[in-house]
C-alpha cells in the first residue's frame, strides 16, 4: 500500500524502535530480579502506539492501561525517569510511589491505571474538560479487548456518543484476557458492539504502522473538528504473554518443565475420588489442551507479525541502521542509570526499611 | 495430617466442598487455569472462566446464590471488587433482611489481598475493614494452611456471604503468578512467614468457626492483635521485644467479621496495654473497632496501632516502611507507657 499522507516512516520507524528497545531493557531488567512485581511489556504493540502517537500534539490527553510504558516512551517522556520508576527507585517519574502499572505524566498529559477498562471513562472525562477548555484537543483511550467486557467501559462509549465527545477508543485486540482466550468469554462482534453505540468505527492491523496511522487519522481530524467520538480496532499479538513469566508462555518455553510442576497434581486430581463424570473431566483436559493450543498458535504467528520488522522495510536500510544505533545508545545509557540507582539492592524487599 | 502450601490448602478445601455438595460451583477470571485442579476434576461446568466483568459475575453470584447453587465466586484480588462494589453494599449484605430472614445468600467471594512483594497500590490493598463494615458480610483472611482450609470449609457449607481472603505473600500460587516468583533471580524467602506459606492440616479438614480468634503467643505486658501476615509480624516482634524484657501476645484474629470480642477484651484485660497490627488503612476500619471495643467493654489501656497511612508506594524500601513491619511494631509496643 502507498504511505498514508502525513507518515514520516522514518520517524515512525524511530518511535517504534525506541519503544522496542526501552522495552526490552525492562523485560531483561524484570528477568534479572530488578523489576518487583509484575511486568507487562508493550512489545508487539509499537504499530498501534507509532501509528496513533504521530497524530498527537500539545497536549491531546492519553489515558493508559497496564501497557503504558510504550506510549509514554513514544510521547518523550524521558526514559531514565521511567526505567528507575519501573526499577523501584524514589529517583523514578512518579518518586517510586506508582511502579510500571500507574505511569502517570501530567506534563503530557498521560495517566495509566491497572484496572481493567478505566482508561474508557479516564478519557472521556478528560474529553469533556477538553472540550470545555481546550477546543481542539483531543482524549485517546487504549485498551484491550478483554476490556470490552468491562462494563465501565461500554458505559464510556455511551457517554462518548450521548455528549459527542473529542474521544477516540483504540481497542488493541491481542485476543486473550489475561490468561483466558477471549473468544470464549466475549459474545458477539467487538467492532458491531462499537458500532451500536454510535461511535464512528475503523479497523486496522497492528503490525502495519502505515494502516494504523491512516485509520487512526481519520477518527482523530474528526473528533479534532468535534465531529464526535470513533472506536479503532486494531489487531496486534503479545509474544510475553499477559506479563512476564506469565505460565502459558512458561509452558511454550519449556513444556517438559511446566509439564514436570504442573502434570502430579493435575494426574491426581483427574483421577480424584468425588468429583464430575468421566466425560465431564475429559472435557476439562480438553479444555485446557486448546487454550494450550490457541496460545501456541498465536505465538508462532507473531514472530512473522512483528511490526518493527514490518515498518524497517518502509525505510531504506542505510536509515534504520542509523536509527536503531542512535536509539540504542541512549536506551544503554538509561538503562545503566536506572541498574546503578538500585544494584545495592540484593533482591527488592528482602532487607528492612531503609535498605533499597 | 499432611503438609500443604497455604493456596494449596485452600483449593483443597474448596475440592472438599464441590465433591460433597453438587451446587457448589466456582467462577473467576482464569479460574479454569489457576485453579486447574479442581476443573480436571469437576469439569468445566462447575469451574468457569468469567470475562474481566467483575460487577456482572459478583452480582451473578448473589443471583444463583439465591435461585439454590453455592458459588464462590473469585474476584482475583481484593482491589478489584471495588468495580463490583454494590453487589456487596446493596445485595449481598441486604437481601437477607429485605426478605425478612427467609432468603439465604450461600455466598463466598474469594480474593487474593496483601503485600509486601511489591506489586503496587492497586494490587496490594486488603480492603477488610470497609468490607467488615456492612450488615451480613462475614470476613475472614487465614495466617496458616489449616486456618485457609478450614475457614474455606467452613465457608462454603455456612449460608451466609462470606469474604475469604487469601494472603497474596503466603500463597504460592499468587508469589509465584504476581511477584514472579517463578525468577530464579528473587528470593522471597526473608519476607515469607514460612510457618504461614505451609504447614500441618489436619486431614479430614477441620472446620474452623467463623468469628473465633486464636492466641498465638501468651504475654502479660502487651497485646499484639492482628491478622493475616500481620500476624507472624507480631510473633516477630514478639520474640525482639522478649529480648528487652517486654512479654507480649498475639492474638490472630482471623475473622474480621464477626469480631472475636471476647478474646479482644480477654488479651487486653490482662495486659493493659494493646497495639493493633493492621494491613489496612488506618482510618475507619478495625483499628479504630478494637479501641472501641476496649472501651465499650469498660477495659482501660495504653493504645497504639500500627496501619497503613497513605496509598502503598511501589518501590520496594518504600512499600516496606508504608506496610506494618516488625520495627514498626516493636517501636510502637514499646513505647506505650
Amino acid at each position: 500500500m502507498a504511505l498514508p499522507k502525513g507518515l514520516d516512516p522514518a520517524s515512525a520507524y524511530r518511535t517504534m524502535v525506541r519503544m522496542r528497545l526501552v522495552e526490552e531493557a525492562l523485560t531483561q531488567a524484570w528477568a534479572d530480579g530488578l523489576v518487583p512485581g509484575e511486568y507487562h511489556s508493550g512489545i508487539g504493540e509499537e504499530g498501534i502506539n507509532a501509528g496513533i502517537l504521530a497524530h498527537l500534539s500539545g497536549r491531546d490527553s492519553m489515558a493508559l492501561d497496564h501497557r503504558n510504558t510504550s506510549p509514554l516512551v513514544g510521547r518523550g517522556t524521558d526514559i531514565t525517569k521511567i526505567m528507575l520508576e519501573v526499577l523501584g527507585s524514589e529517583e523514578g517519574l512518579n518518586l517510586g510511589k506508582a511502579g510500571h502499572m500507574h505511569l502517570m505524566d501530567p506534563e503530557l498529559p498521560a495517566a495509566s491505571d491497572g484496572i481493567v477498562g478505566a482508561s474508557g471513562p479516564l478519557a472521556v472525562g478528560a474529553a469533556v474538560a477538553n472540550q470545555r477548555l481546550n477546543p481542539g484537543r483531543v482524549a485517546v483511550a487504549f485498551h484491550g479487548e478483554a476490556a470490552m467486557n468491562q462494563g465501565m467501559l461500554m458505559e464510556s462509549y455511551n457517554l462518548a456518543v450521548a455528549w459527542g465527545l473529542p474521544v477516540i477508543f483504540v481497542c488493541k485486540d491481542n485476543k486473550w484476557s489475561i490468561t483466558t482466550y477471549s473468544a470464549e468469554v466475549t459474545g458477539g462482534d467487538l467492532t458491531d458492539r462499537a458500532k451500536a453505540f454510535g461511535l464512528r468505527v475503523r479497523r486496522a492491523s497492528g503490525d502495519r504502522v502505515e494502516d494504523v496511522y491512516a485509520a487512526a487519522g481519520d477518527l482523530i481530524r474528526r473528533a479534532r473538528s468535534g465531529a464526535g467520538p470513533g472506536f479503532l480496532h486494531v489487531s496486534c499479538h503479545r509474544p510475553a504473554g499477559h506479563f512476564e513469566g506469565d505460565p502459558i508462555v512458561r509452558l511454550l518455553k519449556n513444556p517438559r518443565g511446566q509439564a514436570a510442576e504442573w502434570g502430579p497434581s493435575i494426574a491426581d486430581s483427574v483421577r480424584a475420588q468425588g468429583g464430575g463424570s468421566r466425560s465431564e473431566r475429559a472435557a476439562a483436559l480438553t479444555d485446557l489442551t486448546k487454550r494450550g493450543a490457541r496460545a501456541a498458535r498465536d505465538y508462532t504467528v507473531r514472530s512473522r507479525m512483528d511490526p518493527i520488522r514490518r515498518g524497517r522495510r518502509l525505510l531504506d536500510p542505510a536509515s534504520a541502521d542509523r536509527i536503531e544505533a542512535m536509539e540504542a545508545t541512549e536506551v544503554e545509557t538509561a538503562i545503566t542509570v536506572a541498574r546503578g540507582a538500585v544494584d545495592q539492592r540484593a533482591t527488592f524487599g528482602a532487607t528492612g526499611g531503609g535498605a533499597r | 495430617m499432611t503438609i500443604m502450601k497455604y493456596g494449596q490448602a485452600v483449593d483443597f478445601a474448596v475440592g472438599e466442598a464441590m465433591a460433597e455438595d453438587d451446587r457448589v460451583v466456582t467462577w473467576g477470571e482464569d479460574v479454569k487455569l489457576i485453579h486447574r485442579d479442581l476443573l480436571v476434576r469437576f469439569g468445566p461446568e462447575r469451574v468457569r472462566d468469567t470475562p474481566i466483568s467483575e460487577s456482572a459475575f459478583l452480582y451473578a453470584g448473589i443471583g444463583a446464590a439465591m435461585a439454590g447453587l453455592r458459588p464462590v465466586v473469585e474476584i482475583m484480588l481484593i482491589d478489584f471488587l471495588p468495580v463490583a462494589w454494590s453487589g456487596i453494599v446493596n445485595a449481598a449484605s441486604k437481601f437477607r433482611d429485605f426478605s425478612g430472614g427467609r432468603w439465604e445468600i450461600p455466598l463466598v467471594v474469594r480474593a487474593g489481598c496483601g503485600g509486601w512483594y511489591t506489586d503496587g497500590g492497586q494490587h496490594e490493598q486488603v480492603l477488610w475493614g470497609q468490607l467488615a463494615a456492612y450488615p451480613n458480610i462475614n470476613v475472614v483472611c487465614p495466617s496458616t494452611p489449616a486456618d485457609a482450609a478450614g475457614l474455606m470449609l467452613t465457608a462454603v457449607e455456612t449460608d451466609e456471604v462470606v469474604v475469604f481472603l487469601e494472603h497474596q505473600l503466603l500463597s504460592e500460587q499468587w508469589i509465584d503468578y504476581l511477584a514472579g516468583g517463578s525468577r530464579s533471580t528473587v528470593d522471597f524467602d526473608h519476607l515469607i512467614p514460612a510457618d504461614g506459606a505451609q504447614g500441618e492440616v489436619p486431614l479430614p479438614l477441620e472446620r474452623v468457626p467463623l468469628g473465633r480468634a486464636a492466641v498465638r503467643r501468651e504475654g502479660s505486658d502487651v497485646a499484639l492483635i492482628s491478622l493475616g501476615v500481620g500476624a507472624h509480624r507480631c510473633i516477630e516482634a514478639a520474640q525482639v521485644l522478649g529480648g528487652s524484657g517486654i512479654d507480649a501476645s498475639v492474638l490472630d484474629l482471623r475473622s474480621v467479621s464477626p469480631l472475636d470480642r471476647d478474646a479482644v477484651v480477654d488479651q487486653v484485660r490482662k495486659t493493659r496495654r494493646v497495639v493493633v497490627v493492621d494491613e489496612d488503612y488506618v482510618r475507619g476500619g478495625l483499628s479504630g473497632e478494637i479501641a472501641a471495643v476496649l472501651l465499650e467493654a469498660d477495659v482501660a489501656a495504653a493504645y497504639a496501632r500500627v496501619a497503613v497511612e497513605g496509598t502503598i508506594p511501589f518501590a520496594p524500601h518504600l512499600e516496606y516502611a508504608a506496610l506494618p513491619n516488625v520495627e514498626r511494631i516493636v517501636a510502637a509496643a514499646a513505647g506505650l507507657e
